[in-house]
């Protein structure tokens, strides 16, 4: 692994040599020397420059897109594409980054409730049994700790399930196996055994789900060891991340949003995948770093808009990676603005944003020109009534208000 | 009984079974399950004769509901809770070591029949030694398998060794038979470096990828539904083997009991389910545990074709495992097998079983049911051992366990690059450098850190 890594100073300047006008990118994966091709690519969103000195986690960013076209605020995904690139809504990104992975390699396989012939409650699995069969798309009988360990066994033996539950808040019924087996199996065998296994599925508050079906579960899951967990918010991003997690040796968790299946967006034909442990710039800026991600990234998004309209300059980091932290992403931002804004829908004890809080003000803390600011819902249970579930969670205005008393 | 899952007619089994897990789907071949079941009346019988009773029309005599045809009776019977009479038990040698008349117990070599002997006293003598291990406070923590020595060795010598293997924690002796040494078993005691667990597991948590045995996890019956789901993996892959996994009558209260059970009857896939029914679950005896007969019936509630065997018979459990094997891999079937036996030590050296239980109890099973010397007697009388062949094995494993102690004990831990390795498949920012920190400490504080432990 060291050798990939020091590999990226070399790389880079291979890959200037490969301009984006190349019609043909082979992306692969960082897996083993005899499976990549001639020139592979980690698209890094944004397009930013790396240097070679970089360290980054594990050696996973490796040869990276150094000539990208300086990317537009918040359009990553055209920055590297060319120009055609198709529509696709979020829910249809991630089943073609599934149906994409199924294809290449055969291990891959998906198991959960109504996955199967009903094609996912969310329609992500839409039309994967009718193609690969009901053994390689498997619905099961509800019994979240029972699939998820049955994914892991299978994983153990070499197949690389994707476990979808329905809502991630049934997750919470798989915890026993996600923490004790999941995330300990790696470690306790001594490394013998390896579970390359993608838990995923919808969380975060809908509309007027009730309370059990509005759970943002990255926050029980985050001091799991062993775990990563990312959160998708755009169809670019998506099917990246859906990819890169289905690739990555260690269990992933996705955490996908309910409201945020229908968006609609244009991404590139050629196949790309993404950085599991990358933040993602969705709007430089100079005046304060707004740190959020899945849903309340529009949310601040929306903010920002009047923000702008004030004579603000928000820099908005939509973190992605929520186990581990991109610190360096996140890091270069707050030496930059020296204020920062978390916006999270977890809620407010034990959440991502408090995580996040604390390893700022341990890493940042001589940079910073202001406490963190932490803009978080409410300890309750999320209420069905609609006005009553819109307050628990965090609104634009109170985003604006927030950098105002940031920034004064 | 044995051989069948499908519990109906060979029309209404296409509803379920084999049809639905073949690519690509198709309309279900125009059997449309149907709930509420009525069968419609063709349209014309109605509309031609609307004054005629439908005389002609039979009444239903029973119900075509998804999974078969179901009889209605018109009294109401509740089926009893139990049965009057319990389900048999499946044995062959009986206590004098004699092969009981008619019983089809598979034959056995003699190369084979010495080989579970002695793996048997090995077994017997590896956990006397090492519990003494523990008392004297050279190893942490231990749990033994006394009284279980025949479920370990015969399953195991039923099996494949591309079987894979999920244990609870009382199946040592499965790895014994798949040619772990005693200085392996050892080295894990002592979480040493040369622990293939790398020193992270408590003792007695082995795991052996090389022997397809999958590391104990000290969580209750998290293994059963692994274990399916890699028979599901070796389903998908075609392969010609099966998952075992192991657990006790406590383990099948739990949720993934019921849920790995039905699982595998539902996909169809290669996996023995073993139940060591030994009577307790720590201090819950079974009578606290659940009150159906046994384990074995559970079996037929989730379509899961089972039998119930003697635990103290090597033979009867060589046979019905080697069977069950079979019938896993040529049918892709789930099959339960209950082992009624004895805990005859305590649950571990942290329990004195002696508080709950009472003690001619546990006597009159380990000595009068003893699982050792029941198959002692029996390759005595095939002339293939004898007491001199006893005393050898006993006092050469006795030795080499000694050794092996002595050796394990002496070996270094695993460094402190250990503690990180292995949580991610490449360590990560934050744990690197919460490796640095702690070396930071160690080296402030070295009289602190323990010697035997390299840096």
């Amino acid at each position: 692994m060291a050798s990939i890594f020091q590999g990226v100073g070399a790389a880079t300047s291979l890959s200037s040599s490969t301009s984006i006008e190349t019609k043909k990118f082979h992306f692969c994966s960082r897996r083993s020397p005899s499976e990549r091709k001639a020139c592979f690519v980690v698209v890094r969103s944004g397009g930013v420059m790396v240097d070679g000195g970089l360290n980054r986690i594990g050696g996973r960013a490796e040869q990276l897109v150094t000539n990208a076209v300086a990317a537009k605020a918040d359009t990553p995904a055209a920055a590297t594409a060319s120009k055609p690139g198709h529509e696709l809504l979020l829910f249809e990104a991630l089943r073609e980054g599934l149906e994409e992975e199924m294809e290449r390699d055969a291990r891959v396989c998906v198991m959960g409730e109504d996955v199967g012939h009903y094609g996912g409650s969310y329609k992500v699995t839409r039309g994967l049994a009718q193609k690969y069969g009901d053994l390689r798309v498997l619905d099961t009988p509800i019994a979240e700790n029972s699939f998820t360990g049955m994914g892991i066994g299978a994983a153990m033996m070499g197949l690389r399930p994707i476990i979808e539950g329905m809502n991630m808040g049934f997750l919470l019924l798989a915890f026993n196996q996600i923490s004790n087996n999941c995330g300990m199996l790696h470690y306790t065998s001594g490394g013998q055994f390896k579970i390359p296994v993608v838990i995923r599925g919808p969380g975060g508050v809908g509309r007027q789900l009730g309370a059990e079906h509005s759970q943002r579960l990255e926050s029980y899951f985050q001091s799991i060891p062993g775990i990563q967990m990312v959160a998708c918010s755009t169809p670019y991003n998506a099917k990246g991340l859906m990819k890169a997690a289905i690739r990555s040796d260690n269990p992933v968790i996705l955490f996908e949003h309910v409201l945020l299946y229908n968006l609609k967006e244009r991404i590139p034909d050629e196949e790309y995948v993404l950085n599991l442990e990358e933040a993602e710039m969705v709007r430089p800026g100079e005046h304060v770093t707004i740190l959020t991600y899945s849903r309340m990234r529009y949310h601040v998004m929306q903010a920002a808009k009047t923000l702008v309209n004030k004579g603000y300059d928000p820099e908005v980091i939509d973190i992605r990676s929520l186990k581990p932290f991109d610190l360096y992403t996140i890091g270069n931002s707050i030496k930059k603005t020296h204020r920062v804004l978390i916006v999270e829908e977890c809620m407010r004890t034990g959440g991502i944003g408090a995580s996040l809080t604390a390893a700022i003000t341990e890493n940042f803390h001589d940079y910073l020109d202001a406490p963190i600011v932490c803009l978080s819902s409410q300890d309750v249970p999320t209420p069905y009534a609609g006005t009553l579930e819109e307050w628990t969670v965090v609104q634009p205005p109170q985003i604006v208000a927030a950098v105002e008393q940031l920034c004064r | 009984m044995f051989g069948s899952i499908n519990h109906t007619s060979s029309v209404t089994n296409s509803l379920f079974s084999r049809q639905f897990l073949h690519p690509p789907l198709q309309d279900h071949a125009g059997i449309k399950p149907f709930f509420g079941g009525r069968r419609s009346h063709t349209a014309t019988s109605f509309s031609n004769d609307v004054d005629q009773l439908p005389t002609e029309a039979p009444l239903q005599q029973e119900l075509n509901f998804p999974g078969g045809k179901v009889k209605f009776m018109p009294k109401r019977i509740f089926t009893s809770g139990s049965n009057e009479e319990r389900t048999n038990c499946y044995r062959v040698l009986n206590e004098n070591g004699e092969l009981i008349v008619d019983s089809d117990s598979l034959k056995i070599s003699k190369e084979l029949g010495v080989k579970m002997y002695k793996d048997m006293v090995t077994l017997q003598v590896m956990d006397t030694i090492f519990y003494e291990a523990q008392r004297q406070g050279r190893v942490s923590f231990y749990l033994t398998t006394i009284g279980e020595e025949a479920i370990n060795i015969a399953s195991a010598a039923a099996l494949d060794n591309n079987d894979f293997v999920f244990p609870q924690y009382r199946e040592p002796g499965v790895l014994l038979w798949r040619g772990f040494t005693l200085q392996e078993f050892a080295n894990q005691l002592f979480g040493n470096k040369y622990d293939y667990g790398k020193g992270r597991q408590m003792p007695i948590h082995y795991g052996s990828k090389k022997h397809n045995y999958v590391t104990v996890s000290s969580t209750v019956a998290t293994q059963i539904p692994q274990a399916v789901g890699a028979a599901y993996s070796m389903k998908m892959q075609k392969q010609d083997s099966c998952t075992i996994t192991y657990f006790g009558d406590g383990g099948s209260s739990t949720g993934d009991f019921h849920a790995g059970l039905n699982f595998s009857a539902v996909m169809e896939v290669p996996v023995i389910f073993f139940c060591r029914n030994n009577g307790w679950a720590i201090s819950t005896p079974i009578s606290d545990q659940f009150r159906s007969d046994g384990i074995v019936v559970r079996g037929k509630a989730y379509g899961v074709p089972s039998i119930r065997v003697d635990g103290n018979d090597a033979l009867a459990i060589y046979s019905a495992v080697y069977e069950a094997r079979k019938m896993a891999i040529e049918k892709q079937t789930p099959v339960l097998i209950e082992a009624l036996t004895y805990r005859a030590g305590h649950h571990s050296t942290s329990d004195d079983s002696t508080k709950y239980r009472p003690v001619d109890e546990i006597e009159w099973w380990r000595d009068d049911q003893n699982p050792v010397k029941w198959f002692k007697t029996w390759i005595e009388n095939k002339g293939w051992w004898s007491d001199q062949a006893e005393s050898e094995q006993r006092s050469s494993v006795r030795k080499q366990l000694s050794q092996a102690i002595q050796a394990a004990e002496r070996v270094e831990k695993p460094p402190v690059a250990d503690m990180f390795n292995d949580v991610y498949d490449v360590p990560p920012k934050n744990l690197n450098e919460q490796e640095v920190i702690l070396r930071e400490n160690i080296k402030k504080h070295a009289q602190e850190y323990p010697s035997n432990v390299a840096v």
